[in-house]
């Protein structure tokens, strides 16, 4: 105890000479600490309202989704258990606004009057929600009311139905502000939904059932026992308050997972400063350790002074960093407000303030530790000559290891994947290596290939990055980790940009219309020729369900756990077309094409990621059920689809021949130039045929742009602890080594140097680190970018120069300012006054 | 054995490389407890590293230390740290205080360590026997060397040490100031019964002892009791 009173005293006493600079220590891990503290109290609190709201995020007990209409039987057994129902038609149509003929796809919605059971649609005005399905008008998605200046009492057409828009949705259960961006909802009411004529067979839509149990009954075992064996017997899909619970839970712990391992990287920066300085601070400490060594302090005793001070330093830190944190989390509604399905409530999060604490003191402490452990080694032979302190130990190689499990651990934590976690641990390590890969080579290089006959503030500067106790390799490492995480973040924003403008671009089609009712082919094709659109292609869509693959059938593969079929292909409705040519996004892997039927025998062709998730290959038979009907077809060929092209794309083709007299709908593909036109041919269309919805790629490419912004907003949010972090690391790693470079600043102005070229050095090394440190990590981000693209997006990477440009001149001039700033010291004062006061 | 300090056949070699340096050999001495002795020779003889040898600063390469009836060669470093707390002062030629803390604490640290309480009165006391009692706040960069000397001596004693070693504890200090030194380590070594072990190049200095030890090349080459060498 009286050993433990003394370190601590020892530990103060130590520190009060050194306060700024502990100061700065702790500074590079507080932000890391707030960002993550911030972040999980958000997705705690986040958490905890998806618990407690789950009802009125469903609206229901339980909902149940079908493409194709609930069986009778179905209907029977839920009336017999004396369930509340409340039914809903969901599909995409177009809507169009009479009072200045605007026209838009958007997602119908009919709804019975009794939905939702549990919360509510908020509207404006307020009452409109309650009042539009018995006054049998429309309620109207508020962004698309902005969109085409509409208010309420104004019209709304949908199919051959007009609507008095009855107010503007705000929120509906369980649906974010983005969710609805590229189809926005227009609640009707649900007796009114066969008066738009959009019900025709072949239209595309999602059957949905609102079940509400009834009181008094335990709702949990009643779903389990009861509904839920009779819905999986049916084969239909439902979302009970749980499975809600666990599915919004998923999406938002991925989400918050995400974002913690990017305050966790901005941690990871400010540990690596936090490491480093420290390895400079316990250096200066060596004579001192020696001394105390001499008067008969222990080994460890000589650590612990040190280590105390980090823990002290980490625990403040962490605290600061935990409180701000804390208050952060209260600025992030605003930042996630569009991705939120509900308003959420905020409280302190007790657990998320400790877990950071824990955290910072944690990473603090391991980052300390590696240079700390070798005070262990520091030989009191120090005060009588100048020995440094020994080769690393084998301690400190376990720390680096602990450090790895360290980054290990909490990426598996946010990110539940064991080999996700390993990628971004290695990704990470692999970046900090190559860094101090680089770092090592522009020593070895500088000194090998000295410019000897350079201006002396060039040589002086250069040879300050090899110098004793430099900081090449800590800036290189810190600022270099940090303009490859900011890069990167850049380049991938730019690319899913590219990739979704790749699609529109030059003369690929720009317009799709859908629905359209085969006795509607000829009038739609001349609407478009008249308006001077081309047609680009017109294929007709057949929609069937697998009935038997190989002689078994679908329900018999389902059952059998040992027969390896993906389940997506037994139970999907496919849209499928018949043509007799391929077209230039198929190329044919193996068998043949056939266009036209031969011999009674119906040869199709299947997409090649299909047919491996069927486990069915060339001449295997397939029985499709289509709308009654059941066709016997074999697998003729297996074709690969380049689906980056903006083309009717099928997973199966049939020939010719053979469903030409199946109910269909037909698609047609055009390219329009200028907006006034796309809107002048779309009023005409829809004026014309109500039913036929069309999709505007320009409009899709804005809102993904849009989406995109927004996203990359929150990420650039969560970047900005990294960039802040990386500066403060910076600017204590220029701190630290302004102390190492403060003596032979002033003997070089004692010995004559001016105060320009001291400037200049300084300018000189400060250019040299920020230039090696932002182009390194420029090029770490530009692999990795091209990783992302030919990996994961499968797009050619090409990067955006100037905001490579840009972020290089940015950090390499921060760096230089940081640089200059801090060594202004020395530069504006006597030599005299800086010697007694700082060496 | 009555000897506070006992160097038999030591030696010590330094590896450079492929090379190997013998800094030190064979040596032979004892020092009786109470006495003071000077270690001369020209640089680069060896003085400072059988100083380090003698206060366990350093393992020796053969041959033995024994320091207060301690073999130190048997010791661990943190035996030795406990060794020359208990039993060793040192004083040095550049000056080795605390930066980080005042004198007073400079002066309290060798008691703190030995675990005993309320050692700022004995601190106190050291340092106006030096003539620092006013300065006692003050940190080592606020000190004039020779100020700062007298705080590493009244450090040095702060434990009451059995043996004393210092290393050209005037070397940095001008003549009058040196001079004030020099009284204050041998009254105080008189004073305290402390056995004085020296290093220097100042021949008067180490006349002021009762036994000089000459070295050479890492070899003992003379050694002589003042009284018969005056």
């Amino acid at each position: 105890m009286q050993n433990l009173n003394w370190l601590l005293k020892m530990a103060w006493r130590d520190s009060r000479r050194n306060r700024s600079r502990l100061f700065l220590f702790m500074s590079s891990i507080v932000l890391g600490i707030a960002a993550l503290v911030a972040i999980n109290s958000f997705g705690d609190n986040l958490t905890q309202q998806i618990n407690s709201e789950a009802k009125e995020l469903l609206g229901a007990d339980v909902e149940l989704e079908s493409r194709s209409p609930f069986p009778d039987s179905l209907y029977q057994f839920l009336q017999n258990e004396n369930l509340q129902l409340s039914e809903e038609r969901a599909f995409a149509s177009m809507v169009y606004f009479p009072k200045n003929g605007g026209t838009r796809l958007i997602n119908v919605r009919a709804v019975e009057a009794n939905y939702p059971f549990y919360g509510k649609i908020e509207s404006t005005p307020f009452e409109s929600a309650d009042q539009y399905n018995k006054n049998e008008k429309a309620l109207v998605d508020q962004s698309l009311m902005l969109q085409f200046n509409v208010s309420p009492n104004d019209s709304v057409r949908i199919g051959n139905k007009v609507f008095s828009i009855a107010g503007e949705i705000n929120k509906t259960p369980g649906q974010s502000a983005i969710t609805t961006t590229v189809a926005p909802p227009v609640f009707i009411p649900f007796s009114k939904l066969e008066e738009t004529g959009l019900m025709q067979k072949g239209s595309r839509i999602n059957y949905k059932l609102y079940i509400k149990f009834p009181n008094g009954i335990d709702d949990q075992k009643y779903f389990n026992e009861v509904l839920k064996p009779r819905l999986e017997k049916e084969e239909i899909r439902f979302d009970d308050v749980e499975e809600r619970k666990e599915e919004l839970g998923d999406a938002y712990s991925d989400l918050t997972g995400f974002l913690n391992l990017t305050a966790f990287i901005a941690l990871l920066l400010g540990c690596i400063g936090v490491g480093s300085s420290v390895q400079v601070y316990v250096k200066e400490k060596v004579k001192s350790v020696a001394i105390l060594r001499c008067l008969g302090a222990s080994s460890l005793q000589g650590m612990w002074i040190f280590l105390i001070q980090i823990a002290i330093i980490g625990l403040i830190g962490s605290v600061i960093g935990s409180l701000i944190g804390s208050s952060i989390q209260y600025f992030l509604p605003q930042l996630f407000a569009d991705f939120l399905p509900f308003e959420i409530e905020l409280s302190f999060s007790y657990g998320s303030f400790f877990q950071g604490i824990l955290i910072g003191l944690l990473a603090s402490l391991l980052f300390a530790l590696v240079p700390l452990l070798q005070i262990r080694k520091v030989s009191p032979l120090n005060v009588l000559r100048s020995l440094g302190w020994g080769k690393t130990s084998k301690a400190s190689r376990f720390v680096y290891v602990l450090v790895v499990l360290f980054v290990f651990g909490f990426s598996y934590i946010q990110l539940h994947e064991l080999q996700k976690a390993a990628v971004f641990t290695v990704s990470l390590l692999g970046a900090a290596l190559i860094l101090m890969g680089v770092s090592r080579l522009i020593i070895w290089a500088v000194r090998k290939y000295f410019p000897e006959k350079a201006p002396f503030t060039t040589r002086q500067g250069l040879a300050n990055l090899y110098r004793p106790n430099n900081q090449t390799l800590i800036l290189v490492v810190t600022i270099g980790l940090g303009t490859a995480l900011i890069t990167t973040l850049m380049l991938s924003q730019d690319l899913l940009l590219d990739k979704v403008k790749l699609s529109s671009s030059e003369n690929q089609p720009n317009m799709v219309l859908f629905d359209i009712q085969s006795d509607q082919v000829d009038e739609v094709i001349e609407i478009t020729k008249n308006d001077s659109l081309p047609v680009i292609s017109e294929v007709p869509i057949v929609t069937m369900k697998l009935h038997s693959m190989k002689g078994e059938s679908v329900e018999s593969i389902r059952e059998d756990t040992t027969a390896g079929v993906r389940n997506w292909v037994l139970r999907r409705e496919y849209r499928v077309t018949y043509r007799d040519k391929l077209i230039d996004s198929e190329t044919i892997l193996e068998g043949e094409w056939k266009g036209t039927v031969e011999n009674d025998s119906i040869f199709i062709s299947l997409d090649q990621g299909l047919a491996e998730d069927m486990k069915v290959g060339l001449g295997d038979p397939l029985t499709f059920n289509v709308q009654g009907a059941l066709i016997e077809c074999y697998v003729g060929s297996i074709r690969e689809i380049d689906w980056q092209r903006v083309q009717t794309n099928f997973l199966v083709v049939f020939p010719e021949g053979v469903l030409e007299e199946a109910p269909k709908f037909h698609v047609l593909l055009t390219r329009y130039e200028k907006v006034e036109k796309s809107a002048q041919y779309q009023q005409k269309v829809v004026s014309k045929f109500p039913n036929i919805s069309i999709i505007d790629l320009d409009l899709i490419l804005k809102t993904v742009d849009e989406v995109l912004g927004k996203i990359s907003f929150v990420i650039q949010f969560m970047a900005f602890f990294s960039i802040i972090t990386g500066v403060i690391v910076l600017i204590g790693a220029v701190n630290i080594s302004k102390f190492q470079r403060m003596q032979e600043a002033v003997l070089l102005r004692t010995i004559g140097a001016s105060r320009k070229q001291i400037v200049r050095i300084n300018f000189m090394e400060y250019f040299f680190l920020g230039s090696i440190s932002s182009l390194t990590g420029i090029i770490i981000a530009i692999l990795s970018s091209w990783g992302l693209a030919y990996f994961s997006f499968e797009t050619v990477f090409v990067p955006n120069l100037w905001a490579v440009l840009i972020t290089y001149i940015a950090i390499t001039g921060l760096t230089v300012f940081i640089g200059l700033t801090n060594s202004r010291s020395v530069v504006n004062k006597p030599p005299l006054e800086i010697l007694r006061k700082e060496v | 054995m009555n000897h506070i300090l006992a160097v038999q056949n030591l030696s010590k070699t330094y590896q450079s490389g492929e090379k190997s340096l013998t800094v030190l050999s064979d040596i032979n001495f004892e020092i009786e407890p109470g006495s003071s002795c000077a270690i001369i020779g020209p640089s680069g003889s060896g003085k400072t590293t059988l100083l380090g040898l003698c206060a366990g600063l350093d393992e020796a390469g053969t041959g033995s230390v024994i320091l207060n009836n301690k073999k130190l060669e048997t010791l661990s470093e943190d035996e030795r740290a406990a060794v020359r707390n208990a039993s060793v002062g040192f004083i040095f030629q550049s000056f080795n205080l605390l930066p980080t803390l005042t004198a007073l604490e400079n002066v309290m640290v060798p008691l703190e360590l030995l675990g005993k309480k309320n050692v700022k009165p004995i601190a106190v006391d050291l340092l106006q026997k030096v003539g620092l009692g006013d300065r006692m706040d003050h940190y080592a960069s606020q000190l004039s060397g020779g100020e700062q000397q007298r705080v590493s001596i009244a450090r040095a004693f702060a434990n009451q040490p059995k043996i004393l070693f210092a290393d050209e504890p005037t070397g940095n200090l001008d003549q009058e100031t040196g001079e004030t030194i020099e009284a204050l380590i041998f009254n105080l070594n008189k004073e305290l019964g402390t056995t004085l072990v020296l290093v220097t190049h100042d021949h008067d200095l180490a006349k002021r002892t009762d036994r000089i030890l000459q070295l050479k090349g890492g070899k003992l080459i003379k050694d002589t009791l003042t009284t018969e060498d005056a």
